[in-house]
């Protein structure tokens, strides 16, 4: 008789009691690789494409440099120069270079890359201005950011 | 029945809501992750020089690319597509047939390393103040590095010191395209580097480990055969160089 009446219950409900631990481990995980975007890129920037690249591996190392043209159609389609959240002129970069090194301990600043990142479609003119502001300003560990090639 | 109550103590909290508050973390996180790392071509830049000494450049030593306002390459002073230009650097950096334009290579001996090694050891121990004694310093490590060069490789053809290739850029020349001949001349050296490395080691010059000592040598030692100098150059306005 105990039988039929086991059979009448069904299966037994799957304990959701470790659910919660089961999402805390991937949120743990998401929270630990998480870079939160520092900026808001105010140029538009697709990246050239390059298959001889390096991986920056400390990002806590790398000041970036935006060149592209600017998003807001009302300021042309010129390439402008972004600098963390602004639009920079060229004279900004030393201050800019500085403030890269202040954050940063002595011994760390000559690993400092500064990573270029500029839209495919810009002339090199813009480009070699700001690399010898760059060297003016004695950094000159620099990186042309690319997207990988397929 | 009052008593039973303060025996049994506060009720336990429901705690069927945790499940949805980490989610709802976790998708904030999800949501707001990056996994993207940055990649991209490293170059140093060569640091100004206040009054720039004219060393006399040999033109066998320098592969010259131009880029101009058109994106297109002018290498050596022949036109050519950017396709050929991998071969066009590593023909440059190996000159297999002992071109006259290309750089004269000098051949690397283990007896020609001690006997510099012996005479900078000399220099380093005679050296009258320490700026000569630092520079007898730097020679000498030079020569070391060149013997472990030659003990792990065996004798090899070393590049002139002043042997570079030199990039040039017109003022509206596109970045993606620069980026192309920086690519193509990067992965030339590379490829002659992967060659060498195995040969030697029996493994691409890629996967040796910077981090492993005994790699770290091998790494060297490549990077002594195969330089990869690249000039940034100071930009050369190449339009005024046409007569008018």
């Amino acid at each position: 008789m105990s039988r039929f009446k086991e059979k009448k219950g069904g299966t037994p409900a799957i304990s959701t009691a470790s659910l919660p631990d089961i999402i805390f481990m991937l949120l743990f995980f998401f929270m630990v690789t998480t870079v939160m975007r520092e900026t808001d890129l105010k140029v538009k920037i697709t990246l050239p494409e390059a298959s001889e690249t390096v991986k920056l591996e400390d990002k806590a190392l790398v000041d970036y440099l935006y060149i592209g043209p600017p998003v807001s159609e009302a300021l042309g389609t010129e390439p402008l120069l972004q600098l963390n959240d602004q639009y920079a002129k060229l004279d900004e970069i030393d201050p800019f270079v500085k403030a890269g090194n202040e954050r940063r301990d002595e011994v760390l600043r000559p690993k400092i890359t500064r990573s270029l990142k500029v839209d495919k479609k810009t002339a090199m003119k813009i480009v070699t201005d700001v690399k010898q502001e760059l060297r003016k300003s004695n950094a000159l560990k620099i990186n042309y950011s690319t997207a990988q090639a397929r | 029945m009052l008593k039973k109550r303060a025996k049994q103590g506060p009720g336990e909290i429901n705690a069927g809501s945790m499940a949805d508050i980490a989610f709802l973390l976790l998708i904030f996180f999800l949501v707001t992750t990056t996994m993207d790392t940055d990649a991209g071509i490293l170059r140093l830049l060569p640091p100004v020089v206040e009054d720039v000494e004219t060393d006399v450049v040999i033109e066998r030593n320098v592969y010259v690319v131009l880029i101009n306002d058109a994106d297109q390459l002018l290498v050596e002073g022949q036109m050519m597509d950017i396709k050929g230009l991998r071969d066009g650097a590593k023909e440059f950096m190996t000159n297999p047939a002992n071109s006259l334009d290309l750089p004269e290579k000098h051949q690397v001996t283990a007896a020609e390393c001690q006997q510099k090694i012996a005479e900078y050891k000399a220099g380093v121990a005679s050296a009258a103040n320490e700026n000569d004694k630092q520079a007898f310093q730097d020679l000498l490590g030079k020569w070391e590095g060149k013997l472990k060069a030659v003990q792990l490789l065996g004798e090899y053809m070393e590049l002139p010191n002043s042997a570079l290739i030199s990039l040039q850029t017109g003022s509206k020349t596109s970045y993606d395209m620069y980026v192309q001949v920086q690519n193509e001349l990067e992965a030339g050296i590379r490829e002659l580097r992967d060659e060498l490395a195995r040969e030697k080691f029996g493994r691409k010059f890629s996967e040796l480990d910077e981090k492993k000592d005994e790699d770290k040598d091998l790494i060297k030692a490549v990077r002594l055969v195969y330089p990869q100098r690249i000039s940034e150059a100071e930009p050369v306005d190449l339009t005024k160089k046409k007569p008018a």
